[in-house]
């Protein structure tokens, strides 16, 4: 059992030092498309090769509803004119309603309303050595009846509806609801269909949205430290001209 | 660096795909005689085409060589005594059935081919067809509780974006009980459970401690993406492919790529297919990985699980800085890669692999001297190798159980065919040989990306795929979890008018029943993890 304790001993600290400081480590975030000035007919271009609507055009720039991006690259790869691309990964939006009680000890639940597998993933990753949510006060829970956040992944499917109104009932309030990756907050590529709701918000009160598809771990990090008032909401349109893909 | 020899799939050998029209009376005859030619079955594809029913059973042989497809019909089934003269040149047999859409009853050949069993349920619950003989049919992909039987989401005349006028779910339904014995009792686990997986439902049947029966209940997860492709552009029919399985997405991706190449007739160039197969085997090596970190994670080992969770992030981490996206979103297109890389990040790349390789290796050597850690995986969660090949299991399960099926070399696609590679296997069929086998798929993954980059060749990444003509094909790749096929039917529009996944994870989950029962409760997280399927892979 001693190699245990020497491989754990070798290995080091590897966790970011989020939220102290910003993580600059590469690969950690895919970025998204930024909001930002272009020819009216580049403009044009670029919105007519976004396949869920998530790039528009407001007084002849470009914006960008994170919530419908699901990260195909069209707009940045193909394209003569790129769409402005912006890392980052301070993401999630809404309220955080859960105050300073919740500070250093939040429980959360997970669940899965038909995430292709990315997003929960994701999640899983906070829990190992380079996220450690553990030392920001954040548990994950077995039971939704000690959870104060009800994490949810996944566009919402039918079939899932029950399981998870279920659990949302048998939290004790005050309860918030995250919605994690672009599926749980627009459909994504599902859309709404019989099987499948188009977004967590036609099933349960939405208080924080996560973008991406799936958000990396810092940006579900971020919505945890928003729902628990320690950390600013994303700006509500990206205004910075961001950097340009590879 | 030295580039040697440009060598790709682009070679004189042809792959002999046969279509064979078939009345209903000679289905079951033929198929179990395919099986027992030893072809492995990869799904049944069902279409509403042109008002006819077209019921197609493709089999596949496990040693065929690649290269171009040459597609020969015939108009029915050979006699039994010439069965063996097409076996032996066939790569790829589709029995195929064509009747009028009044007929919707069709023998069941799940006896004969069990690995068909949840291929007829699942034809049964979305299309309303009857297999006649099947002993279970009915609440499968749709649940009864949710909707009533009689919906058949997927023929033409239901619209995907209108829901149902009328709902009648059964709010009586129960799991079916299989054990009597006295004090038996039932255990429903999920869809929600443990800390954070995926939504399935599980009951447990046990008279105490052991598990006497093990049912999976899948479909929580049920989008109807195979619905909602219907009608769809080729490109953006791949987003969908990507998407529904994030954590496998280059493979499945890969598979529906290759199939509307096939229909579109589109050669990608040779230094695209050298890339693909980097990239797969990356995803690869980070699934595989992760599926290492939830066996130790299962045996409460949590300096294990922590090591590995450590490689799991520096391959995301990899993946994401090389190709733009921690899960290799956005790569594929028709025709190619989206994008290209340069040399020296590729360079880099192979070789943070191989050195994450090798500290996995190091893993695996710590792991195997840990009895703890054995106690919980050796002799549990068994599958024989009869079984196995009974159920029609794939991938690293299969292989840990004696079969040594792999697409990547029983049918080879992309480059595959330029790479000297082994095929891991093992025989005991336990939690320990599922392990090793995943141990050393993982290090021969960093093998072909460590030949695959000096190997590379120039030339662009992607040509350009026109509208694709109508037609149908398979495509098929080796995913982590297993064999995957990728079915597409283009119409006159050039429009998907069928799209069918048949995944790797829906194929074991089949057979999971048959690792988890007659071992202890305690042990059942444990042989979960170490079949590493994932629900949304099956659910669609």
């Amino acid at each position: 059992m001693t190699q245990w304790v020497l491989e754990g001993l070798r290995a080091g600290i590897r966790t970011t030092r989020y939220p102290f400081a910003p993580e600059t480590a590469a690969g950690v975030s895919p970025g998204l498309p930024a909001a930002g000035e272009l020819a009216r007919p580049d403009l044009e271009r670029l919105i007519a090769r976004c396949p869920t609507a998530a790039l528009a055009s407001a007084d002849g720039r470009l914006v960008v509803d994170a919530r419908r991006c699901v990260h195909c690259f069209r707009c940045v790869r193909g394209s003569d004119t790129p769409a402005p691309w912006q890392g980052g990964y301070e993401w999630a939006t809404g309220e955080g309603t859960l105050g300073k009680t919740f500070t250093r000890s939040l429980h959360i639940r997970v669940v899965d309303a038909g995430d292709c597998g990315a997003c929960l993933h994701e999640v899983k990753q906070l829990a190992g050595p380079y996220y450690s949510l553990h030392r920001l006060g954040f548990f994950i829970s077995p039971t939704p009846r000690q959870a104060d956040v009800l994490l949810v992944v996944g566009p919402g499917t039918d079939q899932m509806r029950e399981a998870l109104t279920k659990a949302y009932k048998a939290m004790p309030t005050p309860r918030t609801v995250i919605a994690v990756g672009t599926c749980a907050l627009s459909g994504g590529v599902f859309g709404s269909n019989f099987a499948c709701g188009g977004g967590i918000s036609s099933i349960l009160p939405v208080d924080v949205e996560v973008p991406g598809n799936p958000p990396p771990p810092l940006a579900i990090l971020h919505a945890l430290l928003l729902a628990t008032g320690r950390a600013a909401p994303a700006a509500k349109e990206r205004q910075t001209a961001g950097e340009r893909m590879p | 660096m030295e580039i040697p020899v440009q060598r790709h799939a682009q070679c004189s050998r042809r792959s002999l795909h046969f279509e064979i029209d078939c009345q209903p009376q000679r289905l079951v005859q033929v198929c179990s005689a395919l099986s027992r030619a030893g072809f492995g079955f990869a799904g049944l594809i069902v279409e509403e085409w042109q008002r006819q029913w077209w019921l197609r059973y493709a089999f596949h042989s496990l040693s065929g060589s690649g290269g171009k497809i040459l597609r020969r019909t015939l108009a029915e089934p050979p006699e039994p005594a010439d069965f063996a003269p097409l076996c032996s040149s066939a790569d790829w047999i589709d029995v195929l059935i064509r009747q009028p859409l009044t007929r919707t009853s069709y023998p069941s050949i799940s006896s004969e081919v069990l690995a068909a069993d949840w291929h007829e349920r699942e034809a049964e619950d979305l299309f309303e067809l009857t297999f006649e003989g099947h002993p279970r049919l009915g609440d499968f992909v749709l649940h009864d509780v949710a909707w009533q039987e009689g919906l058949a989401p997927m023929r033409k005349d239901f619209n995907a974006h209108t829901p149902p006028s009328e709902r009648r779910p059964n709010p009586a339904w129960r799991p079916q009980r299989i054990v009597h014995e006295p004090g038996s009792f039932l255990m429903p686990i999920g869809p929600i459970y443990g800390g954070v997986s995926e939504s399935v439902h599980f009951t447990l049947e046990t008279v105490g401690e052991d598990v006497i029966r093990a049912l999976p209940r899948l479909f929580y997860k049920y989008r109807a993406v195979e619905k909602i492709a219907e009608g769809r552009a080729a490109p953006d029919l791949l987003l969908l492919a990507e998407r529904f399985n994030g954590i496998a997405a280059f493979a499945h991706g890969l598979a529906c790529a290759q199939a509307i190449e096939t229909v579109a007739g589109v050669e990608p160039p040779a230094r695209a297919l050298t890339l693909r197969v980097m990239l797969a085997e990356l995803e690869r090596l980070r699934h595989h990985t992760g599926t290492i970190h939830d066996i130790c994670e299962s045996t409460a080992l949590t300096v294990a699980a922590s090591q590995a969770a450590i490689l799991e992030e520096e391959l995301l981490r990899l993946s994401g800085s090389l190709t733009g996206h921690r899960y290799l979103f956005g790569l594929l297109m028709p025709g190619g890669l989206s994008r290209d890389f340069e040399q020296h990040s590729l360079a880099d790349a192979v070789r943070a692999v191989q050195d994450i390789a090798r500290r996995l290796t190091q893993l695996e050597r710590h792991l195997v001297t840990t009895s703890s850690f054995l106690d919980r995986l050796e002799e549990v969660g068994i599958v024989t190798p009869a079984l196995a090949r009974t159920y029609g299991l794939v991938g690293p399960v299969a292989r840990a159980s004696g079969l040594a099926c792999d697409l990547r070399r029983a049918q080879p696609y992309a480059a595959y065919d330029a790479y000297t590679f082994d095929i891991p296997q093992e025989q005991d069929g336990d939690g320990y040989a599922r392990l090793r086998v995943l141990f050393a798929e993982a290090r021969q993954a960093s093998r072909i990306l460590g030949q695959a980059v000096n190997m590379l060749p120039d030339g662009p990444v992607c040509v350009a795929c026109p509208d694709i003509p109508p037609g149908a094909a398979l495509g098929w790749s080796e995913a982590p979890v297993g064999a995957t096929f990728h079915w597409i039917h283009a119409d006159e529009q050039g429009r998907v008018s069928r799209y069918h996944i048949m995944s790797p994870s829906f194929a074991n989950w089949h057979g999971f029943h048959l690792a988890a029962e007659k071992f202890a409760f305690q042990d059942f997280p444990i042989i979960l993890a170490t079949f590493g399927l994932s629900a949304a892979e099956t659910d669609r």
